[in-house]
This record gives C-alpha cells, sequence and structure tokens, in this order.
C-alpha cells in the first residue's frame, strides 16, 4: 500500500510515477509529483519506480477554473 | 447605403461637450453619468474617499450602484444602474490580461448586486476617452445609441430605429458607420445585446473588439445575471465608443520598468511552457473538457453525472482540429501572449435567422461545451458552435442557457413535464434541435423559450403551481442558488468548492474560487479550517482582479517552471508578485502581498453588505440545491455506489450492507448537508461574519470598510 495525496492506493510490483498517474487517471498537465518529499521531474516518470509505502504526492496544479 | 439610411433616421437628443480628463497614474478620477429618459450627461469628479476603499472596476461600480439604488429597487427600475469600469491597471499593454471591463448592476435574476468580468477594447478605450467609471440610469422611450468620442470629448445620445438589436449584426453597422476607414474600426469598441435579451432574464452584454485580420468585430460577453436584460429595457441598442492614439503608456504608470519586467517575464514563460501547460494559445478555456471529464467533473444530464463515453466527440483535439483557427494569436486586448480568445471561423449556420451564413464564432470555451454540450447530453461540436453563436447574438448567457435547458431536459424525462407544456418539443438530453429551437423562441419572446430564458428559480416555480410538479423535488435537481444558476462544473465530491459556490457574493460562478483539485484530488485541504483559509484567500484574491480591470486566466492557466518547489504552489507566488509590482509600477503606492488582499476585502464585504442592503446576503440565502452536494435519485447513487458505499462506511461510520439504495442516499445526505452547515460555520467565522453571515461591525472596522452607510445596514443585526 502506498499514500497518493494521503489516501492509501494499492501498490503493485514495477509501478512508476507514469503507472500510478495511468492508473489514477490523472491526465491534467500540470502535475507536480513527489515521492517522500523528493520532487520528481516530468522526464522521470517513465524511470522512477515507486515503491511499497511510499507517500507520493500529486498535486495538481490548478486553483482556478 | 444601408448606413446612410440608419444615420438619416437618427434623432440627437442630446449633445455633451467636455475636455479629457488627463490619465495619471491609472487613474482620471472622473465618472461618466447618463440619465436616459431625462437625457442628462454629466461628469463628476471621483471623491478621494471613494478612490481609497473602492480602488476602482468592480469597487467603483458597486460605490456607484450603492448610490444610485434604493433597498426596494427592482432591475427595470428607472434608477436600476449599468455600470462599466476598467480599474487602475486596465488599459496597460506590457502584461497579459489588462483590458477587462467590469460591468455592474441590480440583477433581474437575483434582485441584487451582480458583476461580470468582460474583454473588448471598451474599458481601456473609456479610460484613454477620459473616465474611470461609466453610469446609464433612467429610461429610455425609443431605441437609443450612445456615443462617446473619446479624441474629441463628446457624447451623443441618438434614437437609433434602425439599427439591429443582435449582437453580430449591430456591432458591425456601427463599427462601420463610426471608423472613418477600415483601419480606424480597431478604434471602436461597442457594447450592445440582442434581441433575446428583450424577454429573457438571463440576458448578456457583448463588448466588441475589430480583429484587423479577420476584418470582423469580435465579441467578447458579459455573461452572467442578466445584465442584457437591464441594457435592453433601458431601450439602449449600443454604447459605442472611439478613441484613437492607443499607446503602452497611456495610463501614465509611475515606473514603467517595473511593470515591463514583470511583463516580460510571464510572456517568455508562456511562450515556452504553454505548448505543455494549458494549451490556451490552442484552444483557450476548452483544454480542460476531457480534463473534466477524467476527474467526473464534468456536467453531464443535470448534473447528475461527472462524465459521458461520448465526451471524446466535443474533446479539445476536435476543436483545434476541426474548426479553431490555428496560428493566430487572439487577445481580447493588446499583450495578452496567452491569447486565449479563440474562434471558428467561416462556420456556416444550419438553424435560424441566420441560416446559411458564415460566420465567426467567439469560443467555444469551456462553459459553453460544457453548458451547452454535455449537461444537456449533447456531444455533437457543431451544434455547441451553432449554440454559443446564437446565444452571442442573441445577448443570452450560455452557462444559465445550459444548465437552465439540462433542468428542463431532466424534468421532461422524468415525466414531470411533456410535449403539451413544451409547444410539441422532444426535450429529451441530446435532443440538440430542440436545444437550438428554445433559443430561437428566446429570442423572439415566445414558446416554451420564453420560460426558459426566466431562469430555473422561475421554472421551479412554474412547475409547481402551473403542472402540479413535486416542489421538494424540483428544489433539489434545479441547479440555481440565489436566483443565479450554477456554472459548468459538478461540486458533489468537492466540500470546498459546494461553499466556492454557495458561499459567494453574486452566486455560484466560479470566479471567486475554483477548489476543487486542491480539495477533492490533492488533499491539500483536509479540516474544516483549511477550507475555510481557502475560501477566505481565494475569493479576495480573485475579487482584486476585478478591482483592476484583469483578467485571471494569466494567473493560473500557465505557471512558473519552478512553481511547484514554492511554499504555496496553489497561489503562484511569482504571479502574485508581478501584480503586486504591477499595482506598484503604475500607481507609485508600495502596497505588498496582504495589503493587496485587504483591498478585496473591503469590497467584498462591501459587496455582501450591499446584498443584505437589498433584502439577501444572509446565511439563508448560501443555501445549495442538494443536486451539487450529492446523489439526488436512486440513478445517481447506482451510477458510483462502490464511490457512496465506501465512504458510508470510512467517513460515516455506516455499514451500507443490507440497507436499501434509498436508506443510504438518506443517510449521504444528512451527512454531506451537516458537512457544508459545518464548512459555512467555519468559513463565516473565517471571514469575519456572524453565524447569520453578516459582517461584524468590529470587522468591517478592522478592514476600513466602517463607512456611515454600511455600519447602518448591519448594525441592527449584530447579535
Ligand atoms: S487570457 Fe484570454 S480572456 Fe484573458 S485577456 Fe488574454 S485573451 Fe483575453
Amino acid at each position: 500500500m502506498i499514500q497518493v495525496n494521503g489516501k492509501p492506493m494499492i501498490w503493485s510490483e514495477g509501478m512508476t510515477v507514469a503507472s500510478m498517474l495511468k492508473e489514477k487517471n490523472y491526465i491534467y498537465a500540470k502535475i507536480v509529483v513527489k515521492i517522500n518529499g523528493v520532487f520528481i521531474p516530468v522526464e522521470k516518470y517513465e524511470s522512477t519506480f515507486i515503491h511499497d509505502g511510499d507517500d507520493v504526492k500529486a498535486i495538481h496544479m490548478l486553483a482556478g477554473g | 447605403m444601408e448606413i446612410k439610411a440608419m444615420k438619416e433616421a437618427r434623432t440627437l437628443l442630446t449633445a455633451f461637450d467636455y475636455e479629457p480628463a488627463p490619465l495619471e497614474r491609472g487613474y482620471t478620477d472622473r465618472s461618466l453619468h447618463i440619465r436616459l429618459g431625462e437625457n442628462r450627461v454629466e461628469a463628476r469628479a471621483v471623491p478621494a474617499l471613494v478612490r481609497e476603499k473602492f480602488i476602482g472596476g468592480k469597487g467603483y461600480g458597486l460605490k456607484l450602484l450603492w448610490d444610485a439604488v434604493k433597498p426596494s429597487t427592482r432591475w427595470n427600475d428607472p434608477e436600476n444602474a449599468i455600470i462599466v469600469a476598467g480599474g487602475p491597471i486596465c488599459g496597460i499593454t506590457q502584461y497579459p490580461g489588462s483590458g477587462k471591463s467590469l460591468v455592474c448592476t441590480i440583477s433581474p435574476m437575483t434582485d441584487m448586486p451582480i458583476d461580470s468580468n468582460v474583454g473588448g477594447y471598451f474599458g481601456p478605450y473609456l479610460k484613454f476617452s477620459g473616465y474611470d467609471a461609466l453610469e446609464i440610469s433612467g429610461k429610455s422611450e425609443k431605441d437609443v445609441v450612445i456615443f462617446i468620442d473619446g479624441n474629441s470629448g463628446r457624447v451623443t445620445i441618438e434614437e437609433a430605429p434602425l439599427e439591429a438589436v443582435d449582437g453580430h449584426v449591430v456591432a458591425e453597422q456601427l463599427t462601420e458607420m463610426y471608423a472613418e476607414d477600415e483601419e480606424d474600426k480597431k478604434n471602436i469598441s461597442i457594447i450592445c445585446a440582442g434581441t433575446a435579451a428583450e424577454h429573457a432574464n438571463i440576458g448578456l452584454l457583448n463588448f466588441s473588439f475589430y480583429d484587423l485580420r479577420r476584418q470582423v468585430a469580435r465579441l467578447k460577453q458579459a455573461g452572467r445575471g442578466g445584465i442584457g436584460r437591464v441594457f435592453r429595457d433601458k431601450k439602449i441598442k449600443a454604447v459605442v465608443i472611439r478613441f484613437r492614439g492607443t499607446k503602452g503608456n497611456l495610463n501614465k504608470p509611475a515606473d514603467q520598468s517595473r511593470i515591463n519586467k514583470a511583463g516580460i517575464k510571464l510572456h517568455r514563460q508562456i511562450h515556452d511552457l504553454d505548448d505543455a501547460q494549458c494549451r490556451m494559445r490552442q484552444i483557450g478555456t476548452a483544454n480542460i473538457i476531457e480534463v473534466m471529464d477524467a476527474y467526473d467533473l464534468l456536467p453531464t444530464h443535470n448534473y447528475q453525472y461527472g462524465s459521458h463515453p461520448d465526451t471524446y466527440k466535443i474533446a479539445s483535439k476536435v476543436f483545434i482540429e476541426k474548426y479553431t483557427t490555428q496560428g493566430m494569436p487572439d487577445g481580447c486586448w493588446y499583450g495578452c501572449s496567452l491569447s486565449c480568445a479563440k474562434t471558428a471561423d467561416h462556420f456556416e449556420l444550419k438553424t435560424g435567422p441566420y441560416k446559411g451564413h458564415k460566420v465567426t464564432i467567439d469560443g467555444p470555451e469551456y462553459e459553453n461545451a460544457a453548458g451547452l454540450g454535455s449537461n444537456c447530453g449533447i456531444f455533437d461540436p457543431e451544434i455547441i458552435l451553432e449554440a454559443n453563436f446564437y446565444c452571442d447574438t442573441y445577448g443570452v448567457d450560455t452557462i444559465s442557457f445550459g444548465t437552465i435547458t439540462a433542468f428542463a431536459m431532466e424534468c421532461y424525462e422524468r415525466g414531470i413535464i411533456d410535449k403539451s407544456h413544451t409547444g410539441g418539443l422532444e426535450l429529451t438530453f441530446g435532443n440538440a434541435m430542440a436545444q437550438l429551437e428554445l433559443l430561437h423562441q428566446m429570442s423572439r419572446g415566445e414558446g416554451f423559450g420564453y420560460h426558459i430564458g426566466l431562469g430555473v428559480r422561475h421554472l421551479k416555480q412554474y412547475f409547481a403551481e402551473e403542472f402540479g410538479a413535486d416542489r421538494a423535488f424540483l428544489e433539489d435537481i434545479g441547479m440555481e442558488q440565489k436566483g443565479l444558476e450554477v456554472s459548468e462544473y459538478l461540486p458533489k465530491e468537492s466540500l470546498a468548492q459546494q461553499g466556492g459556490y454557495g458561499l459567494t457574493n453574486k452566486g455560484p460562478q466560479h470566479d471567486e474560487a475554483w477548489l476543487i483539485f486542491m480539495d477533492m484530488v490533492n488533499n491539500q485541504i483536509p479540516t474544516f479550517e483549511d477550507k475555510a483559509e481557502a475560501l477566505h484567500y481565494f475569493p479576495m484574491f480573485r475579487t482584486w482582479f476585478g478591482l483592476m480591470g484583469l483578467c485571471k486566466l494569466p494567473w493560473n492557466d500557465t505557471t512558473p517552471a519552478d512553481n511547484g518547489m514554492t511554499d504555496e504552489p496553489a497561489k503562484i507566488p511569482e504571479h502574485v508578485q508581478n501584480y503586486v509590482d504591477l499595482y506598484n509600477g503604475v500607481t507609485g503606492a508600495s502596497i505588498d502581498k496582504h495589503e493587496l488582499i485587504r483591498q478585496s476585502e473591503r469590497v467584498y464585504n462591501f459587496q455582501r453588505v450591499f446584498n443584505i442592503r437589498m433584502g439577501k446576503g444572509l446565511r439563508v440565502h448560501d443555501a445549495m440545491p442538494y443536486r451539487s452536494m450529492g446523489p439526488v435519485t436512486a440513478q445517481e447513487y447506482l451510477s458510483r455506489q462502490e464511490r457512496y458505499d465506501q465512504q458510508m462506511k470510512e467517513l460515516i461510520g455506516v455499514d451500507p450492507e443490507g440497507k436499501s439504495v434509498e436508506e443510504k442516499i438518506a443517510i449521504v445526505r444528512a451527512y454531506r448537508v451537516d458537512q457544508y452547515e459545518k464548512l459555512t460555520d467555519a468559513v463565516y467565522k473565517r471571514r469575519g461574519w456572524s453565524s447569520e453571515g453578516v459582517p461584524t461591525t468590529a470587522y468591517l472596522r478592522e478592514i476600513g470598510m466602517d463607512l456611515p452607510e454600511v455600519l447602518e445596514v448591519v448594525t441592527p443585526l449584530q447579535a
């Protein structure tokens, strides 16, 4: 189990930032991702693995429609 | 020839000559007042106290409106005024989004002040012509055109019997009439409404600017709250302004280089990042259609659901690939490199009086696609564009029209109304031709379309009284509050956004606060206090755009690359600093980001007290229809059963096992309504209001909005 934005999500072997975003259907273009407080740049989404127990933030940068 | 005949049919009612006041540090300190019927025109000085407390734009609009009306004034009383004002920053050309006008009046929808923010060139030209604000009150007997010549300093009111009423026609006619040649057309801006605004309380105002490349007068809309209805009730066909000589420094700013610096930084950011961020330059606000669908936020079938399998048919890429002209920078004022004002050009209309005409359509905006499209179960991009065009030219608010039609369609589908009530229209979800027919009827003031034009609140009463509909059910599913229709986001899963809609001054429009991602997705504001803080900060911050004559899109539809690393990314701190720099650069003041909020707090609370003065503005008026909070019907519950059952277990502590859908709906409802009440308590507390929603005298003193007339309204209501 991992935490995404403070809510539990089932972890699976080989989960990357990219696969997590896909599973969550987080398609918005302006998302800032941090794993355990460490910022992950967009170009590393495919290659960065999420580990069981990680605290992930996927912050959508939109405060105004 | 046509123009010649129009001119010959004119009768001059009055002319007023003036010396245009110099513009210094963003202000002329003069306002222009026109009293129709009596044909009085006068210029007045803006008192120093008004400038200090109300700043400009919407602040000036509300103050002038307060002075013009009485608590008993209704929208169609002669003393009701329409006020147009930019603000001190309005008119600069170095920073994107700096040409907005704010329009205020007593709304036919809400019976209290409404304000609307609109592009086009009118606001800047008004200032360059010597006025910080324009107030029009009174009523004319016959149709008039008001003309302001900002260079020679002359205002005329003329009877104008032959000009058209529909927006796209009258804007073309008057641009042609008042410009000396093609080049001069860019110096003209026109305010007009449309034929539906003569009958529909959801009538809007169009503000024009001339697009030299397309050779067409484009229309931007002051959409919400029925200002166009007031305009046509006063028998104004148009207000025309002409100003020649626009330059980047006409605001005579105190520190031009400070403004330039902020502008250059933002232009570069937009250039480098927009294609990967919001694609505003490609498709404008419609970029979020599919995003809202993916997050279950796109209203479909009268806000029953948040997504639909057919959304791909109206996704942004469909408009980009097939309809919206690409590769043209489309700003609604000079210098806006975010250029979101997209158009569909050479679009051939299939219905109505302009059938067969090839027209330029400003849009679609996200709200049009969602309101005219998905919320009515319509997933045809050409219908959305056609309805968008007719809404604009007839002078109809697309958001209200979409929400009202969606409500009527649901009533039809549930058998609450039938063909005998709709004049034979089969008003099922997805019936695009029926939707367009309602619009055409509205423009003629006929049939069921006439009733649609009066709003959801009217329809609830009409259906209950005339057709015996269950009033309580209509209250649940009719998405209006304070008389204004909810804009096009589904707030069911975001308590903060329910507050963002409900705890507003003018009604459920998202321009005060849009907190859905912060709340529902990011989980950044989990407690009532966190939500209340956001529902204080964001409405105040966003009110400030209205004081200045600014567009809010360049604040958060583009973000600096390192924004995510800042302390408060949702606020976009670099842009907040830009705004502080712009204000100080123009006016020579030295405010900081806290004083910026304080400026808004004064006007925001003034507006709240204004509402109270008009017999509204209390807690009872801040309640929301339950459809905005949770599932009203079994279909809605069952469509997201897993989510609701899980929440029942985890948040409410009730096991859903063995309960009927009706029982579960009741349990969820009791919980969610209670949450909204608790949120209301927290927000009122944070805003310095009593538990009834009345600003306390102590708080009004603290923020410096303790004017005697304000205290007179609230003092008897202090607990
Ligand atoms: S961002 Fe769009 S709406 Fe705002 S000023 Fe620029 S073009 Fe106009």
